[in-house]
């Protein structure tokens, strides 16, 4: 004792085992400061990778989504030809049957709990009139905007431009109101797919030149000649015999490669090749007179006298065309009154050709494409055509599949948890099924959907492709993490509230049911929430039940055939049309979107709820 | 509150040494294991109708052990067994023909920490009196709730706010609101299990004359390891150490003249 309490001796410093200002500690301290500023360097370096992919990737989904939320649509005056709609001239009689059966339709909560009526199941008294050729009508309004364009390829690429289901909202607007037919309609005309990129800058780069010389046109339409007094054309006859010389080059130099390593065998190959090469060098090597143009090359164009031309030989100061579009007179253009036009891009690399650029071209310049929100990407089911198809089927869709899988989850899933948590004995079998149900949450989900495969539609022959199916299929798959995160919850609820309400006399159901679970339930909603989310962002077991197949229908019940979003991102991710690319990312912006919802609405009530104790 | 206490007169009780009263609680031979451990040997004691009894003894010495086998709350727990032999007014209360939620219905509790139901004033005192369906109709389960606020001394403080959440109350309010629970159900035995830990001194002697209103018409019985509570309230005390009863007579023979050894070195500070 007295040793303890003793003072110190003088100068017993160095007496202690650790000198905390000596040099080998000040050394270890420093030492430790640098691992811990090495330790921070490291998250810090971890942090900013993740974030730079996490920056790339939303930036690449919405580059490339962003686009499909808009659509290019020309506004056309529409004429309703009586003739084409109501040849009969029974619109009026269709038209007082239609609104008879409307008024005796029950509403949409009465079609759901009362089933539909007589008039609900009734055929729609207008389908005569919804029968008509909208489309044509649509059509003829377009070559009509052009006069003069007649030949068959020109009015291919004026039936390009529009989409097929252009006429679509010309009939609903025809079917609300029979008054419409007989009188024009102004109306906008959505764009086919390509015409949309197009719109969208997915097209070619312009030049412009004015003509120096006088241009005389030998025509007005059909094939014509067009003089210029200069050699405005002598510049583009040299970039076109350049780009001849290229191409005389590359054949020679395979030429060159062939003979070098397949000799004979080739033989005959190579001289082709050789012929071709010698056949450009002519071209090349001639003076004056015409070169024609290819699709490999960029388009040349000559707008003079409000008609359009299209080069297909080009010579110094004479150019032989085709006109796009027909030009007003013969007359004479002065210098700069007309135009060289360059459409940079060759036409084989574009999905629009030369005609169906200059039509766009000139219905934008008189201004009558529109650009508008693309409500139809909301509204519509899933469509070959990219400018037609929607998200609705597939929306709907994952609604009816996750609210099957929430009706399922959620009783047996916060049933089992209390169960499992409050009442279940500790012995070896429930060891067992709670070791077992964390391992299920850990079993590749595509494996449930061989299960659904193999249990609902096989053995119970439940209907193939169904969001009930669907649903159940999902429920196995997120029942586990719902009972995991159900226990951690009701885990989390201090024993001090149960011990209280058993104290006055409750029975332990009434202690678990009146005061554990209310207090849990946060914790079990939002396990559920993002159980959900998973939920709604699975597609591997999806598929294997066949809930991958094209289907244009929305689905109105849960045996419906249908598809959901991950799986309809999944199918348009497959398509070629360059649409649909667009179309696949802004389907990933709408999953994305409700998922950051659902885990948004899971933060919301775990923060509203949260409770201290 | 005018509670008809049940006075059964126990042959049992009429051997309770050193106390007017007839026992109301009767023990003999209790041991408790929780698994392996032997946590409670063989505790033979007679606690006496109406009256304060106090449990002292050194952390884990076993006195909320026995305390929570006389509501059988110990049944809450996995792996603990409970051999012997305890009866009130009589019964056996581990009789298999005894239905527990009746037994807790008889006797409350008051835990360590003050555990409000996160709900209303209202509803914390409410609960018990519903789930036991005691009031016939909304007026008599308000009137239930006064007048057990006003028997735990609570009902001045809150009555102008008994929607509000209990939790919302002080530490000491609290307390007196898990009192006026136990008390809303009428039992007959209120068991305390250190009730004034988690509380300031002045909340402390509110809950301390709380206890001594109550103990005209209840059995309470109360674990402290405050000595000068166990002297201020009980009329007799029990001294629990390593598990067994060593020692139990009026307070006055315990504080003033202990007969064992190790009671005496408690009591004096030697230990604990």
């Amino acid at each position: 004792m007295s040793d303890v309490l003793a003072p110190p001796p003088v100068g017993t410093r160095s007496m202690r085992r650790f000198d905390a200002t000596s040099a080998e500690a000040s050394a270890r301290v420093r030492r430790r400061y640098r691992a811990e500023r090495r330790f921070k360097a490291y998250g810090l370096v971890a942090l900013t990778v993740t974030t730079l992919f996490l920056v790339v990737l939303l930036t690449d989904v919405f580059v490339r989504g962003l686009p499909a939320f808009w659509s290019y649509s020309v506004a056309l005056d529409v004429p309703v030809k009586a003739e084409e709609i109501d040849p009969d001239n029974k619109r009026a009689e269709l038209a007082r049957k239609a609104a008879e059966l409307r008024a005796q339709r029950r509403s949409w909560l009465g079609r759901w709990f009362l089933g539909p009526n007589e008039a609900d199941r009734a055929p729609d008294p207008l389908q005569p009139i919804r029968a008509g050729d909208y489309f044509g009508l649509t059509r003829q309004a377009l070559y009509d905007a052009f006069p003069g364009v007649e030949g068959r390829k020109e009015r291919r690429a004026l039936q390009g431009i529009l989409s097929t289901g252009a006429g679509d909202p010309l009939r609903e607007r025809v079917a609300a109101d029979v008054g419409l037919i007989g009188q024009t309609v102004h109306i906008p005309l959505r764009l086919s797919a390509n015409a949309d990129l197009y719109m969208k800058g997915e097209g070619t780069a312009f030049e412009r030149r004015a003509g120096r010389g006088v241009a005389s046109p030998s025509g007005t339409s059909g094939d014509v000649t067009i003089l210029s007094s200069a050699n405005d054309l002598a510049d583009y006859l040299v970039r076109l015999k350049v780009e001849l010389s290229l191409r005389a080059k590359a054949l020679r130099a395979e030429a060159d490669r062939l003979e070098r390593r397949a000799g004979a065998e080739q033989a005959d190959r190579i001289k082709d090749l050789r012929a071709d090469a010698d056949a450009l060098q002519a071209r090349i090597d001639q003076v004056g007179g015409e070169e024609e143009l290819d699709d490999k090359m960029p388009s040349q164009l000559i707008a003079i006298n409000g008609g359009l031309v299209k080069i297909e030989k080009l010579g110094d100061s004479s150019v032989t065309g085709r006109t796009i579009i027909p030009l007003g007179s013969t007359a004479e253009a002065q210098p700069g009154a007309w135009q060289i036009v360059t459409y940079v891009t060759p036409e084989s690399l574009r999905r629009v050709n030369d005609l169906e650029v200059a039509y766009l071209e000139r219905l934008k310049a008189d201004g009558r494409i529109e650009k508008g929100f693309n409500w139809l990407f909301f509204v519509s089911g899933d469509s070959r055509e990219p400018e037609l198809a929607g998200i609705r089927g597939a929306l709907v869709g994952s609604a009816l599949t996750l609210l099957v899988t929430l009706l399922l989850c959620l009783p047996i899933g916060v049933l089992a948890a209390i169960y499992l948590e409050e009442f279940a004995p500790k012995n070896r079998a429930t060891d067992l099924i709670e070791i077992n149900i964390n391992n299920l949450a850990a079993v590749p989900s595509i494996v449930f959907g061989l299960l659904g495969l193999a249990v609902f539609l096989n053995f119970l022959g439940l209907p193939r492709s169904a969001p009930l199916v669907g649903g159940l299929v999902l429920a196995l798959l997120v029942l586990p993490t719902i009972i995991i995160a159900a226990r951690a919850a009701l885990k989390a609820v201090p024993p001090s509230i149960k011990e209280a309400a058993l104290g006055v006399g409750a029975s332990h159901q009434q202690a678990v049911f009146h005061h554990v679970l209310p207090l849990a339930m946060p914790g079990i909603m939002t396990g559920t929430i993002i159980g959900m989310a998973h939920a709604l962002g699975e597609t591997a077991p999806l598929l294997m039940i066949g809930m991958v197949a094209f289907i244009v229908d929305v689905p109105q019940a849960l045996t419906d055939a249908a598809t959901v979003l991950p799986v309809q991102v999944y199918l348009w991710s497959d398509l070629p049309e360059p649409a649909f690319k667009a179309k696949t990312a802004a389907a990933i912006i709408v999953l994305l979107g409700f998922l950051i919802i659902m885990n948004g609405l899971a933060i919301y009530l775990r923060k509203k709820f949260e409770r201290r104790w | 509150m005018d509670v008809p206490v049940q006075r059964a007169s126990s042959r049992d009780g009429a051997a309770a040494v050193g106390h007017a009263g007839p026992a109301k609680i009767v023990a003999r031979d209790v041991n408790v294991h929780y698994g392996e451990k032997h946590a409670l040997k063989g505790v033979n004691v007679d606690i006496p109708d109406k009256g304060v009894m106090a449990f002292i003894g050194p952390s884990g010495c076993g006195k909320s052990t026995f305390l929570r086998c006389i509501n059988r709350m110990n049944d809450t727990i996995p792996g603990c067994r409970v051999d012997g032999k305890i009866t009130i007014d009589g019964s056996d209360i581990y009789d298999r023909s005894l239905d527990v939620v009746q037994l807790r219905a008889r006797v409350g509790m008051v835990f360590q920490k003050p555990n409000p139901f996160p709900k209303s004033i209202f509803e914390n005192v409410a609960y018990g009196p519903r789930i036991h369906g005691f009031a016939k109709s909304k007026a008599d389960l308000a009137d239930i709730v006064n007048v057990s606020l006003r028997r735990a001394g609570l009902y001045e403080e809150v009555k102008d706010r008994l929607n509000d959440p209990g939790t919302g109350l002080s530490g000491g309010q609290q307390q007196r609101l898990c009192i006026a629970r136990a008390i809303a159900v009428e039992p007959e035995i209120i068991l305390m299990d250190e009730p004034c830990s988690a509380l300031d001194p002045i909340a402390t002697a509110r809950v301390e004359e709380l206890i001594d209103e109550l103990k005209a018409d209840y059995t309470i019985v109360i674990v402290t390891h405050n000595m000068q509570q166990a002297a201020r309230v009980s009329q007799r005390t029990a001294f629990f150490h390593l598990g067994s009863l060593v020692e139990e007579a009026p307070t006055e023979v315990i504080f003033n003249n202990p007969k064992d050894r190790r009671t005496q070195d408690y009591i004096t500070g030697r230990f604990g």
